[in-house]
């Protein structure tokens, strides 16, 4: 087990430090950046550059970078708001968008979990058709879309929420994005939980455990979900991602002060430092997750968590 | 079953043979299938002896592993008990329909506890993420209502009982830190833990090691002596067969073709199929070099057939194989063959001669 | 046997023949007409083929069926809707901004007639601007314009054949590559799968959303680095399914025969291995297309899509999401388009997948 999470750790250090080392080859060399500018200088360049240890031999530099990076000095912005640190642009942007998402990852899981879990135990009835034309089309509308609508529906139309975030309205007015949010959330694990729950329910063992009387809700607590459920953790990180990437464009839509509009913004602005940062982050945090997954499967399954050479004639 | 049929069956009276534990009797179970309606199982009559093994024997395909899940209500959605009896004796005599019983009941009564089973394959049997302790007080908790330590101790008693060494400290391993040989020992203590009268076992050696495959059988004999077991066996390795059973019923396309006690199967078989398949089965007495298989495949019994599934694959095939199929002839008290060779106007056939009689035809 | 018994036999089976009134044929207690030799040579051949069942079992799949039209619709329409239109995708016509959509023949019914509700601060008023425009009456948007005064119909079509472009492009050359990666990785096995899978681990940690910003930003936006961005992405999943299948496959029978006969890896990855996983792959790209269309999408959203002024589904979405209070219309055509699409696909994708691999029916 040990060996197993060492294992993990170091391919996520290693991942990690490939990330910062392509943001920082992209800040130093490439053309456009701030430095790269046609309109400074001679001068103003070399001003710029000393400011920024950018005179300093190369391995030096990338020293400093990884020594601010890991440290959570990203510098400042060029282009957003000229000369703020961006780590204060951060701090208070990346709690409103933790809170969304993870307000977005809870309605998810749970919805998807009850409807794929209907959807397997009720299979082949109008619940299982219904749970299922659900999970396809949560999977194939892109959450924009359905963040749209929603906007358009409940914000616009019937006006049961406000179609733009106000930070003194903090919950209230965050419902639209999370919903909009949770959508792709709700449907891969709606979907995944019941072709899990269903290969599991014709598993061997279920079927021994019903020629020795178990049924119903033993059966299905005991036996079927807990094993259903463990690889559904598997899919938690890449929803981190969707999660990320629809946060960019919900954040947008319903004008949430968050790390995405800040992302988006980045981009369009050509702000590389920003884009650099939050880049650095949203790495950090889905290699984090990434890793937690991979830990914690292997805490919940015993075969990985007691797979040492312990198989006895 | 529909309500209706219930009734019917109830108002039936329900037949029990003399000297039975269990006595079938016109078990058919039809399958819907995206290619239409599957007649698996159609018209299997055997009875089981108290004590006695009864092996059903059959290539996959032909209905045997279906008759059985039949008898523990572990038929899938998709399947349907058309018709039929399967008449358990109870302790004082008393008969209970096995397809009469809801579900429920079939669960909280019968299973485990009247009657259990064995699965062709202890990879897949056992719960992976559950210790084998924990899985083995189960059923002693839930249907015999012992507490936490009566409970362990029993589940102690019965690793013990199927020779498992160090019981104790076995009770916290997982499935996947035994052998095979050992998971099918695990596996066998879970089905007898809540004393069941009837035992069967689907194909219980098949996934094994040829070296553990004889010790997992007579470790089933020993138990079916030590405590009076009725056991059915389900397989297609005759060898098996020879070993264990006192009675035989051949299955070929969801009907019995041919039954009797051990000896008159093997020495005096009647049906072609029956011939077909003791002579696949190696011998070390076999003078030819060459194993003998039966032509062709299975049938498909995807809806309506006409005449003997097996008339295609059969070399003794009369013409009314193609049209109609025989009726069950009875040869001796206990044994019965449905094949058109033994009606009086067949022509002589002479048997391969491997088997212990000369062939004999009836008139 | 007792001769009594034997009699009994017969008459009890042709008492039960008699009551059905079946009637005997001169010839039927003949042998059918045939052998030994008949039987074998009767070896049935496999019924259909595997391609050919697939494409059976895809064909009763209704859900997959209609997902092939809406797909076949989409393209058609991609391809001519342009044409037809009678505007191009890029011309601006003055006076014709903001124009509701006007449909021939549907008009009369009041439905699609130019005219649309317009909030005022006086309450909502129905305006036509077709009928403020000179000569209006002649002129049909069938989809509407947007606020450059640029048809809608035409450029939904013309945008929605860029995005299947892009899809589909970026998704060949991912399965290329991905394929080749991983039947490399999985065919040479050892040191040379180590290092290639560690490769594929580290990158997999890098958010997809990092690596298509990052690329966008550093090269010119356009077509090409949309494409490049969206394959970078998408190869390692493809390339997961090719070696898993590659590892499974080359221990079997016909690859370890072909080896033992000396075959070149090429020649053995290409012609004993490629075939059987194509169909995978295939299933793959099939759920790779409306993710890719998908992110093409986004990437317009977040204002980084392919350049003005050409259209993708994703910037005439994104465009119109700014006049979306006040001219909803804009919007829907290439939403309901986009969902259209990405729905098909994926419900084709699982008719296929399931097609493909009956096991994973009903999963």
């Amino acid at each position: 087990m040990a060996a197993y999470i060492f294992k993990r750790a170091l391919i996520a250090v290693l991942t990690l430090l490939l990330i910062v080392l392509i943001l920082f080859v992209l800040m130093a060399f490439l053309p456009g950046s701030p430095f790269n500018d046609e309109r400074l200088t001679v001068e103003q360049i070399a001003t710029l550059r000393a400011k920024y240890g950018l005179d300093q031999p190369l391995l030096a530099q990338f020293w400093s970078f990884v020594k601010n990076t890991f440290s959570g000095d990203f510098g400042v912005s060029y282009a957003i708001q000229k000369n703020v640190p961006i780590s204060s642009l951060l701090s208070g942007r990346l709690p409103v968008s933790m809170r969304i998402g993870g307000q977005a990852i809870l309605l998810g899981s749970l919805l998807g979990l009850v409807l794929g879990v209907i959807a397997a135990l009720k299979h082949n009835t109008v619940w299982d058709t219904f749970c299922t034309v659900l999970s396809v089309v949560g999977v194939s509308i892109p959450s924009y879309v359905f963040a749209l609508g929603l906007s358009y529906l409940f914000g616009f139309k019937l006006k049961w929420f406000p179609i733009l975030y106000q930070s003194a309205l903090p919950f209230h007015s965050s419902v639209l994005a999370t919903v909009a949010l949770s959508l792709f959330t709700m449907a891969s694990i709606a979907r995944f939980t019941r072709t899990e729950l269903l290969e599991v329910l014709s598993s061997d063992y279920i079927l021994f455990a019903q020629s020795r009387g178990i049924d119903g809700f033993r059966l299905i607590a005991r036996h079927a979900l807990r094993n259903a459920l463990i690889p559904v953790i598997t899919v938690l990180a890449p929803l981190v991602v969707g999660l990320m990437t629809g946060s960019l464009v919900v954040e947008r839509i319903f004008s949430v002060p968050g790390v995405g509009q800040l992302l988006v913004e980045g981009i369009q602005a050509n702000d590389y430092s920003v884009v650099t940062a939050l880049s650095f982050v949203y790495s950090l945090i889905y290699i984090a997750i990434m890793l937690g997954v991979d830990i914690l499967y292997g805490v919940i399954d015993p075969r990985i968590r007691l797979a040492k050479g312990e198989v006895q004639p | 079953m529909s309500d209706q049929k219930r009734a019917d069956s109830a108002q039936n009276e329900l037949f029990l043979a003399e000297n039975a534990l269990l006595s079938v009797r016109n078990l058919t179970v039809r399958f819907k299938t995206g290619y239409g309606v599957v007649g698996a199982v159609r018209g299997v009559d055997f009875d089981l002896k108290k004590g006695k093994t009864l092996a059903i024997v059959g290539e996959s395909g032909s209905g045997k592993s279906v008759t059985v899940k039949a008898l523990a209500g572990l038929l899938g959605e998709n399947a349907a008990i058309e018709s039929g009896s399967a008449v358990l004796r109870g302790p004082n005599g008393e008969k209970t329909d096995l397809f009469s019983l809801k579900r429920r009941e079939m669960r909280r009564q019968i299973n485990g506890r009247r009657i259990a089973m064995v699965f062709q394959d202890p990879m897949t049997s056992l719960d992976p993420t559950m210790p084998i302790g924990k899985q083995l007080m189960e059923g002693l908790r839930d249907h015999l209502h012992l507490g936490r330590e009566k409970a362990t101790e029993e589940a102690v008693r019965l690793l013990k009982l199927v020779e498992i060494p160090e019981a104790e400290s076995r009770m916290r391993s997982y499935p996947h830190q035994l052998s095979g040989g050992m998971r099918q020992r695990v596996v066998i203590a879970m089905a007898l833990s809540c004393n069941p009268e009837i035992l069967i076992c689907d194909e219980p050696t098949t996934a094994l090691d040829v070296t553990i495959q004889s010790r997992i059988l007579e470790l089933i004999q020993d138990l079916q002596r030590k405590l009076g077991l009725s056991v059915i066996y389900i397989t297609h390795d005759l060898g098996v067969v020879a070993k264990v059973a006192d009675e035989i019923a051949v299955m070929y396309a969801g009907r019995i073709v041919e039954r009797g006690l051990a000896d008159e199967i093997f020495y005096d078989p009647r049906h072609p199929y029956t011939w077909g398949l003791l002579l696949a089965m190696p011998d070390v007495e076999m003078d030819s070099g060459e194993l003998y298989t039966i032509p062709g495949n299975p049938p498909n019994m995807v809806g309506q057939t006409v005449g003997e599934p097996f008339a295609p694959r059969n070399e003794y095939a009369l013409n009314i194989d193609f049209r109609r199929e025989a009726p069950m002839f009875k040869l001796s008290e206990t044994h019965y063959a449905a094949t058109w060779l033994l009606h009086e106007k067949a022509p002589e056939v002479a048997r391969p001669a491997r088997f212990g009689r000369p062939p004999k035809r009836l008139n | 046997m007792t001769m009594q018994a034997e009699k009994k036999a017969e008459n009890s089976a042709a008492e039960a023949l008699a009551a059905e009134e079946f009637a005997f044929d001169e010839h039927d207690f003949e042998f059918a007409a045939q052998g030994v030799a008949a039987v074998r040579a009767a070896e049935p051949v496999l019924p259909v083929s595997f391609t050919k069942e697939a494409l059976l079992r895809l064909a009763k799949n209704r859900g997959a069926l209609c997902s092939l039209f809406f797909i076949l619709l989409i393209v058609l329409l991609a391809l001519v809707g342009p044409l037809v239109s009678g505007y191009g995708y890029s011309q601006q016509l003055t006076g014709h901004d903001n124009m509701a959509p006007r449909i021939q023949g549907l008009e009369k019914l009041g439905i699609f007639n130019g005219s649309e509700a317009v909030p005022m601060a006086t309450g909502v008023k129905i305006v036509n601007k077709y009928e403020k425009l000179q000569g209006g009456e002649k002129v049909y948007h069938w989809f509407g314009t947007d606020v450059l005064g640029r048809d809608l119909f035409t450029r939904t079509w013309e945008g929605t054949r860029i995005s299947l472009f892009i899809a589909l492009v970026a998704v060949l050359i991912d399965m290329l590559f991905g394929m080749s990666y991983g039947l490399i990785s999985g065919y040479f096995g050892g040191k040379v799968d180590l290092v290639m899978q560690r490769i594929v681990e580290v990158l997999h940690g890098i958010p997809n959303l990092i690596i298509i910003t990052l690329l966008i930003i550093v090269l010119k936006p356009g077509l090409p680095t949309i494409i490049l961005a969206l394959m970078l992405t998408g190869w390692i999943g493809m390339s997961r399914v090719a070696r898993a299948q590659m590892l499974k496959l080359k221990e079997q029978e016909f690859v370890l025969a072909a080896r033992t006969l000396g075959a070149r890896p090429f020649f053995l990855i290409s012609k004993e291995v490629l075939p059987n996983i194509i169909g995978q792959l295939l299933v793959m790209s099939m759920f790779s297309i409306p993710s890719a269309i998908f992110s093409e999408a986004f990437l317009a959203f977040i204002g980084i899509g392919i350049p003005v002024p050409m259209a993708s589904l994703g910037t005439i979405i994104s465009d119109s999401f700014k006049s979306l209070t006040a001219h909803p219309y804009m919007m829907a055509f290439p939403v309901v388009v986009l969902g259209l699409l990405m729905l098909s696909f994926n419900l084709l994708a699982d008719g296929l997948r399931d097609a493909l691999d009956p096991r994973m029916k009903d999963r």
